[in-house]
């Protein structure tokens, strides 16, 4: 392989909000590109060589999205295009782009402005085989598969119902030392317990809520982001991987999180995950999700997530930190731009700039993404400061 | 090389008649319009085309948005356009939004406002011309509907019309 | 020399397409399995060997399924493998093989397999109904726009700056209706097609009639990229990826001059340079443009360089495009003899290119042994390019 390295020179992002009424999605966007220009003290009509968005036709409700994503972010007239896929997957293609030689600073858009699409639960439902699996979903909330994804790994690990509610406790708590963060609460185990079945065994309140948002990432060759920055976040690692699309065909432990993240690992060097690597930020749209996760992540072995997050080794006096940003429970979940929320948390931490929820001497970082029901696709990202 | 495609072409008749299941999609957005063009329909209400003005550029932007594509940058203020402006280009067409065949032909087309730079303008109907007189250049006017109509639409224009007086 | 920067060659090694249909009783995934299957043999290879897979598929409304690129999964071969979905309207069909060529030159992988598909028919009862959800829906939507209507403005506009006559243009969908008689895909191939033919046919929106426009259609194409490790192990003679470019211009289409389109000119100089080609019209040796309606071929063939602007409307007239000619231009019969199932398109234009180049096209074989192609597609809302430059290297 090429022997470039990468590195993030640039990060912007807006605050995430249940609802943003005030501005439509190019404003939104164009505040966090903005933000992200800024901290990397580039001009984007000038020095960046290629734009890539990250986006679903029936999230934004046109046929073809792409159309209308380079004014906001400086790509009118540049090589721009789209990933329909998460953040991370955004990250993966530009990743490639300046390994090849061919492009020395791209930047990566992922965003939600899930507020404005009215019937979400329908939209979900599309995401179903229209032979096979929508016409047994009948009225049913799509979600009902993250309730049988959740029984069989519970099933399968030993990992029980109180556990999975630990982790919403500890993502809310959390997402309050987060000032772009919209769900913080202090709960206890048992307001989550009582929070009722929405779909048995998955509670209520294990269900991430949505937010709108815009993440703005900027990705450089590893000698133009040291001449820039000096002592730049270098994404030392990207994997991503596929399940089958049949439900029926997955196993219960996110085999998609596994390989991504052996490929991840691999790339950056990494043998031992759970001594080598500092915080991670998994995707938690489904408190259980985290957990699996973890585990697949190789940060937990099977069945030992749930009873660790349970004693707090997570936490913010634990062994290894996890989702201190609040995860996607305690932030709200952004959709496509949820893989570069948990991104976004890593860079901001291995900088030193994540305030008042800072973890003392953050070397490496993974980031982990999952595309959501009714997908078995997800990727994996690891960063680090070299210095 | 190809040496036999495959794929199972089917008549129409066949189509009705394979197994298939029919779903309509239930997908309903609220999309907000944003700073700029809640001012832009705002003003279409007053009877008013309004651009936004680009102090780099020197562009006035119409459509108008509230960041300028080319500097990237934040636009400067408000400008009132005079509304008439010239055929940038026009169809005449006889098939409406589903394809359809229409009698009566629509002319649509784009025409760039005068008061700004060339080519900024939106696409709309073009009314009162034959197909004989409507041509790239063609100076015109809008055609309001009566202000109690007005709702802040691009329908608050019925269409543009050549103007006679030019 | 940057050794650091170093990229792999890249390779196509195989190419597979399915009939391109008004209708196929095959639905998309296993249209994609069948394109996939038939590359992957031509290549040699089994599924077992690729290491990545990249997907590329125009509107989810054509289907009515959302996050169509995890959907076409399985049959697109992606199970237990990275796979990737790019998008970017029409311009997918040569822009997916470009993601393609980025995924091996990087080094991240050695074999990939690049997919195509499009299922236009699902969507009923017409394909124009998904593609309302293409305009602003602010701007454009209120005057229940058709798409028709914007490629005839962009044909208008054309026509009036460069004076170019539409008798002239019409030449195109003759010449690529009959060059599609050798295509075995094809869709609207017609050996007896004549200008008059074109010129009476129906009036759509004026001034396009229905035959200056390719069909909606089904279909799916597929090729295999390698890198330079690996090419000379499957094939004697690998067609190499010599250049690549992309470019998007400005959503806001009504401020654009709708005569050239620049962003198809900015796509091209990135892929010739990269190809080290100085002078398009004397190096390349066949085209194969996007042309959805025959006037974008005159268009694309102008901002590729390979004529002036008004000027492509006058070789053709010569006869010079023809597939004997000077500079053969859309020989696989193009979108509007083979069909055009958007992304899917990929077989006809960098699938056509590689069975050219590597004198695999049977009756549609270019003479005088091409060597440096370049195939073009073009996107969105008439703003995005994709350009790709191939090169046989004896």
């Amino acid at each position: 392989m090429s022997k470039r390295d990468v590195a993030v020179i640039g990060v912007g992002y807006t605050s995430f909000n249940s609802l943003t009424p005030e501005v439509n999605w190019k404003e939104l966007m164009f505040e966090a590109a903005q933000k992200a220009y800024q901290d990397a003290g580039i001009d984007p009509r000038k020095d960046v060589d290629s734009f890539i968005t990250c986006a679903e036709d029936f999230w934004e409700g046109f046929s073809i999205f792409d159309e209308f994503t380079p004014d906001q972010l400086g790509a009118v007239l540049r090589p721009m295009h789209t990933v329909t896929g998460d953040g991370l997957l955004g990250l993966a293609n530009a990743y490639m782009q300046i390994k090849t030689g061919l492009f020395d600073i791209v930047v990566v858009e992922a965003h939600s402005k899930i507020s404005e699409l009215l019937t979400y639960e329908d939209v979900v439902q599309l995401a179903f085989d229209p032979i096979y699996e929508a016409p047994l979903s009948g009225d049913v909330h799509p979600y009902y598969v993250a309730g049988l994804e959740m029984r069989a790994y519970l099933e399968a690990t030993g990992t029980t119902e109180e556990q999975c509610a630990a982790v919403v406790v500890q993502h809310k708590r959390a997402a309050f030392f987060n000032p772009v963060a919209e769900f913080e609460a202090q709960l206890e185990i048992d307001d989550v317990m009582g929070s009722g079945y929405a779909f048995d065994p998955l509670k209520r309140l294990e269900i991430a809520p949505r937010a709108d948002g815009s993440i703005v990432f900027v990705l450089a060759g590893g000698e133009i982001a040291r001449r820039l920055r000096g002592c730049p976040v270098y994404l030392e690692g990207i994997g991503w991987s596929s399940e089958s699309p049949w439900i029926a065909a997955r196993s219960p432990y996110a085999e998609y999180a596994q390989r991504a993240a052996q490929r991840a690992y691999e790339m950056a060097g990494i043998q031992n995950p759970r001594r080598e690597i500092d915080l991670a930020e998994v995707d938690d749209q489904f408190a259980f999700k985290a957990l699996q996760h973890l585990e697949a992540l190789g940060l937990a072995r099977p069945g030992e997530a749930g009873p660790r997050m349970r004693e707090g080794a997570f936490g913010p006096e634990g062994e290894m930190a996890v989702n201190r940003s609040g995860g996607s429970l305690g932030c709200g979940h952004l959709l496509e731009a949820s893989g570069l929320a948990r991104a976004l948390e890593i860079v901001l931490q291995l900088r030193g700039e994540a305030g008042t929820r800072q973890i003392k001497d953050a070397r490496v970082g993974v980031a982990q993404s999952w595309r959501g029901v009714p997908h078995g696709t997800g990727a994996v990202a690891v960063f680090s400061r070299r210095d | 090389m190809i040496e036999k495609p495959r794929g199972r072409p089917l008549t129409a008749e066949q189509m009705k008649q394979v197994p298939h299941v029919i779903a309509r999609p239930k997908a309903q957005y609220a999309w907000a319009a944003g700073v700029a063009m809640s001012h832009f329909l705002e003003g279409l209400k007053q009877g008013k085309i309004l651009g936004r003005g680009c102090k780099r550029c020197r562009r006035v932007l119409v459509p108008p948005r509230m960041f300028c594509e080319r500097c990237f940058r934040s636009t400067d203020g408000w400008v009132e356009l005079p509304g008439t402006g010239v055929i940038e280009t026009f169809s005449i067409s006889y098939i409406d939004t589903d394809a359809n065949r229409i009698q009566d032909p629509i002319f649509v087309g784009v025409l760039a406002f005068d008061g700004a730079p060339p080519h900024c303008g939106i696409m709309h109907y073009f009314g009162e011309v034959t197909a004989d007189e409507i041509h790239i250049g063609m100076p015109v006017e809008p055609v309001w509907k009566p202000e109690g109509e007005r709702v802040g639409a691009i329908t608050d224009i019925k269409y543009f019309r050549p103007r006679r007086d030019a | 020399m940057d050794l650091s920067k170093r990229r792999k060659d890249v390779a196509i090694v195989g190419a597979g397409m399915t009939l391109f249909s008004r209708r196929l009783l095959e639905t998309g995934k296993e249209m994609s399995f069948e394109a996939a299957k038939m590359a992957l043999d031509q290549a040699g290879l089994s599924l077992h060997d690729i290491d990545a897979v990249i997907v590329g598929s125009a509107p989810d409304a054509f289907d009515g399924v959302h996050k169509k690129g995890e959907w076409l999964l399985d049959g697109a071969g992606g199970v237990h493998k990275p796979y990737m979905r790019v998008f970017t309207g029409g311009g997918t069909a040569v822009f997916a093989p470009i993601a393609g060529w980025w995924h091996v030159a990087s080094g991240l992988f050695e074999r990939v397999l690049v997919i195509c598909e499009e299922k236009m028919s699902s969507c009923q009862p017409h394909a124009q109904s998904a593609f309302a959800h293409i305009w602003d829906p602010i701007l454009d939507r209120p005057l229940k726009p058709n798409l028709v209507w914007i490629f005839s403005m962009e044909m208008q506009r054309y026509m009036h700056k460069y004076n170019v006559r539409y008798e002239d243009i019409a030449l195109v969908a003759v010449k690529n209706k009959r060059n599609a008689v050798g295509h075995p895909c094809a869709q609207l191939a017609d050996p007896d097609i004549t200008l008059e033919d074109v010129l009476n046919s129906e009036p759509m929106a004026l001034p396009v009639r229905r035959l200056d426009i390719s069909p909606p259609s089904d279909g799916a194409s597929a090729v295999v990229l390698v890198s330079e490790d690996v090419a000379y192990d499957l094939v004697d003679e690998p067609v190499w990826i010599a250049g690549v470019g992309w470019c998007i211009d400005s959503t806001m289409w009504t401020n654009r001059d709708l005569a050239f389109p620049k962003f198809v000119a900015k796509a091209a100089k990135m892929a010739y340079e990269m190809a080290g080609i100085k002078n398009p019209k004397e190096e390349i040796d066949l085209a194969e443009p996007y042309d959805p309606f025959d006037y974008k071929e005159l268009q694309h063939l102008e901002a590729l360089g390979l004529a002036e602007p008004g000027e492509a409307a006058i070789l053709t007239r010569e006869g010079k495009t023809q597939r004997d000619g000077e500079l053969p231009v859309c020989p696989s019969g193009g979108l509007l003899g083979v069909g055009n199932p958007i992304a899917a398109t990929l077989g006809i234009k960098v699938g056509e290119l590689f069975w050219q180049l590597s004198g695999q096209a049977g009756p549609r074989q270019v003479p005088g042994d091409p060597a440096v192609g370049v195939a073009q597609a073009w996107g969105d809302l008439m703003q995005f390019s994709s350009v790709i430059v191939l090169r046989r290297h004896s």
